[in-house]
């Protein structure tokens, strides 16, 4: 048996600091002087490695940036040679035709919007929340049937998802979820790539810290939701951006054949293969099929960096 | 459901030895782990574990989706292997992928994730979202068909004609020996996806202590620590990327078919996931898609297996 513990508060609370405030500014300065002066590293290899970093960074980015540039661009420039990268008179006339399309479309665009909110959100909110349950035990727990649970949701992530579509699409047809937004969101519930990842966090979670809870009464349950959830923030936060662009690149394919449960990807698809006289509406949807996963990310990544950073995690 | 559980955790019968190493026993003391599983695990037997055991199944029968399936034993892989052509294509340039992409892409993950760790957070966040950008944004690597297009309105044509590299356009995507390296290329642009954001997540739980107790221990560069001190922290995120670096070189598909076409020129871009898409869904022979499909299975999970038993060693 451990030795019982008594735990109060936060695990993370700071220590309270009662020195007087002259010698904390001078610790504060001493600390900024030495973070300066870095360890074992030498210029050449910075220089090596920063220039391969900026070399390979500009052919990362250049398509991006002629993404933005096109979707900028009047028609008379799209079509211009020699082609030019970066936008001469930017306009925003590719996105009001791209306005003026939606609203002849039969379905009224908001609808498409909709379902996207839907299956994105229906998908990633489920797969979050019912893989880091599932995750929980396989990280912390010791129950017959594990290594073999947790050794086929890996060989799971070992193959894609092109590999089962045909059974799947009979199973679905089966379930009687075909037509309906279901038969998208259910099985994005139980991707492995999320279950495995979570647990791979979970593991790094110090067990002192569950059975602390457990001496104080805690059952799993509460366990689970006040101790392990809070705590891998960034794992759940990055299952979340990762569902998210499985979700949001969705066109509903075979499973869809409403035209009024369709998502936005989809009609977004149509447009794009509209040939030329649709070029600047085309570069415009492109902008925005790049853009929301983007700023999606953009704004995870920063709570994912805080977190990591302010929540070091020691034995 | 705790009521039934009377015999076993009944605290006035002290429990056994023998009751305590028993199956029975030790699955009623994990019904907490059971139910927590359990809304994850129905699901994932439904949607993976039944469908690849069909697969495996309707491999050796043939099916069309209306009639039921009927069996024929090995014909579909002895078809496949021996006299399908375009198979052998289509595996040769699946492995080409899967030998050219794969380390390449999880050692530029590795490499970028371990660099853009030296800068301070702000420029580390801008590098992050530049460099995994182009594998999330959704199906926009379409723009590589304005920068690959066949006349002088391609930008690369343009490019180098302006450069005088070259006198004519070139046709890049309908010219066989082009094919299959800009698709590398390509790939490579959108592969620094899951397994990156995985490297640079696991690097920043790197304790920092760590580096400063190596460096007193004789750590002299920053190799050295890589080596000693990085990648033996950060082995599950290592594991994990290489799984995901892998299983995307070998499923390439979607630029094949969006750049190339499919079928592309003299299936210079076939791979086995467009073979398996064009029979699984243009000639409907579901049983030849299956055989197709568990080769690529079989194949997938193999060189998974194979990287995993390398990459444990890592640091030791």
């Amino acid at each position: 048996m451990a030795q019982p513990r008594t735990v109060t508060g936060s695990f993370r609370e700071k220590p309270v600091d009662n020195r007087p405030e002259k010698i904390k500014k001078l610790e504060r300065k001493m600390k900024h002087r030495s973070g300066k002066k870095k360890l074992n590293r030498s210029v050449a290899g910075n220089t090596l490695l920063f220039i391969l970093m900026g070399i390979c960074g500009v052919f990362m980015v250049l398509p991006l940036v002629m993404i933005v540039n096109n979707a900028l661009k009047p028609l008379d420039e799209i079509y211009q040679y020699p082609p030019r990268i970066f936008v001469h008179n930017p306009t925003l006339e590719n996105f009001s035709d791209l306005f003026v399309l939606m609203n002849n479309s039969w379905v009224p665009f908001s609808r498409y919007i909709l379902n996207t909110i839907i299956i994105t959100l229906g998908g990633m909110v489920g797969h979050v929340i019912i893989a880091s349950l599932a995750a929980y035990p396989l990280a912390k727990h010791n129950f017959p049937g594990k290594p073999i649970l947790f050794s086929m949701v890996v060989l799971s992530m070992m193959f894609s998802w092109t590999v089962t579509q045909i059974p799947q699409y009979m199973i679905i047809s089966w379930l009687g979820i075909n037509n309906t937004q279901l038969a998208l969101i259910l099985p994005a519930w139980a991707f492995g790539m999320g279950l495995y990842l979570m647990k791979q966090f979970m593991e790094q979670l110090p067990d002192s810290l569950m059975e602390s809870a457990r001496l104080q009464g805690a059952n799993e349950w509460q366990i689970f939701w006040k101790i392990v959830m809070p705590n891998v923030r960034p794992a759940w936060l990055t299952l979340a951006i990762f569902q998210f662009q499985q979700m949001w690149g969705n066109t509903g394919g075979m499973f869809l054949r409403s035209e009024e449960l369709k998502p936005l990807q989809y009609a977004l698809q149509q447009i794009t293969a509209g040939g030329v006289s649709r070029a600047g509406a085309a570069a415009a949807v492109t902008f925005i099929i790049a853009a929301v996963p983007i700023i999606f990310f953009l704004v995870c990544q920063s709570s994912i960096l805080e977190t990591m950073t302010t929540s070091g995690m020691k034995d | 459901m705790t009521t039934k559980a009377a015999p076993v955790t009944n605290p006035r019968r002290p429990v056994t030895a023998k009751e305590r190493y028993s199956l029975w026993y030790r699955i009623r003391q994990s019904r907490a782990s059971y139910l927590l599983i359990a809304p994850y695990f129905i699901l994932f037997f439904l949607f993976t574990v039944l469908p690849v055991l069909m697969s495996i199944f309707l491999s050796f029968t043939s099916f069309n989706m209306l009639e039921m399936p009927k069996w024929i034993g090995w014909a579909n892989y002895t078809k496949l292997l021996l006299e399908d052509d375009i198979f052998i294509i289509s595996l040769r340039n699946t492995l080409l992928f899967a030998v050219i992409t794969g380390p390449v892409s999880y050692m530029l993950c590795l490499l970028f994730a371990w660099i853009i760790n030296e800068f301070t957070p702000k420029v580390r966040a801008i590098l992050t979202l530049i460099f995994y950008a182009p594998s999330i944004c959704g199906n926009a690597y379409l723009v590589w068909n304005l920068i690959l297009t066949g006349d002088r309105y391609g930008y690369l044509n343009g490019l180098l004609l302006r450069l005088d590299f070259i006198q004519e356009p070139i046709l890049w995507m309908q010219t066989e020996k082009y094919v299959m390296p800009v698709l590398i290329v390509v790939q490579l642009w959108l592969s620094l996806g899951t397994g990156f954001l995985s490297f640079i997540a696991g690097l920043q739980t790197v304790d920092k202590g760590m580096y400063e107790a190596a460096a007193i221990d004789g750590v002299r560069n920053r190799w050295q620590e890589l080596w000693f001190v990085t990648l033996p922290a950060m082995k599950p995120q290592l594991l994990f990327g290489a799984v995901m670096q892998i299983t995307q070189s070998f499923a390439v598909a979607d630029i094949s078919i969006a750049l190339a076409g499919n079928p592309s020129v003299n299936y210079a871009g076939a791979t086995i996931v467009t073979h398996l898409l064009d029979y699984g869904s243009t000639r409907l022979d579901m049983g030849y898609a299956s055989a197709i499909a568990t080769i690529l299975f079989l194949l997938m999970v193999g060189t998974n297996k194979l990287v995993q038993r390398v990459l444990r060693r890592v640091g030791e």
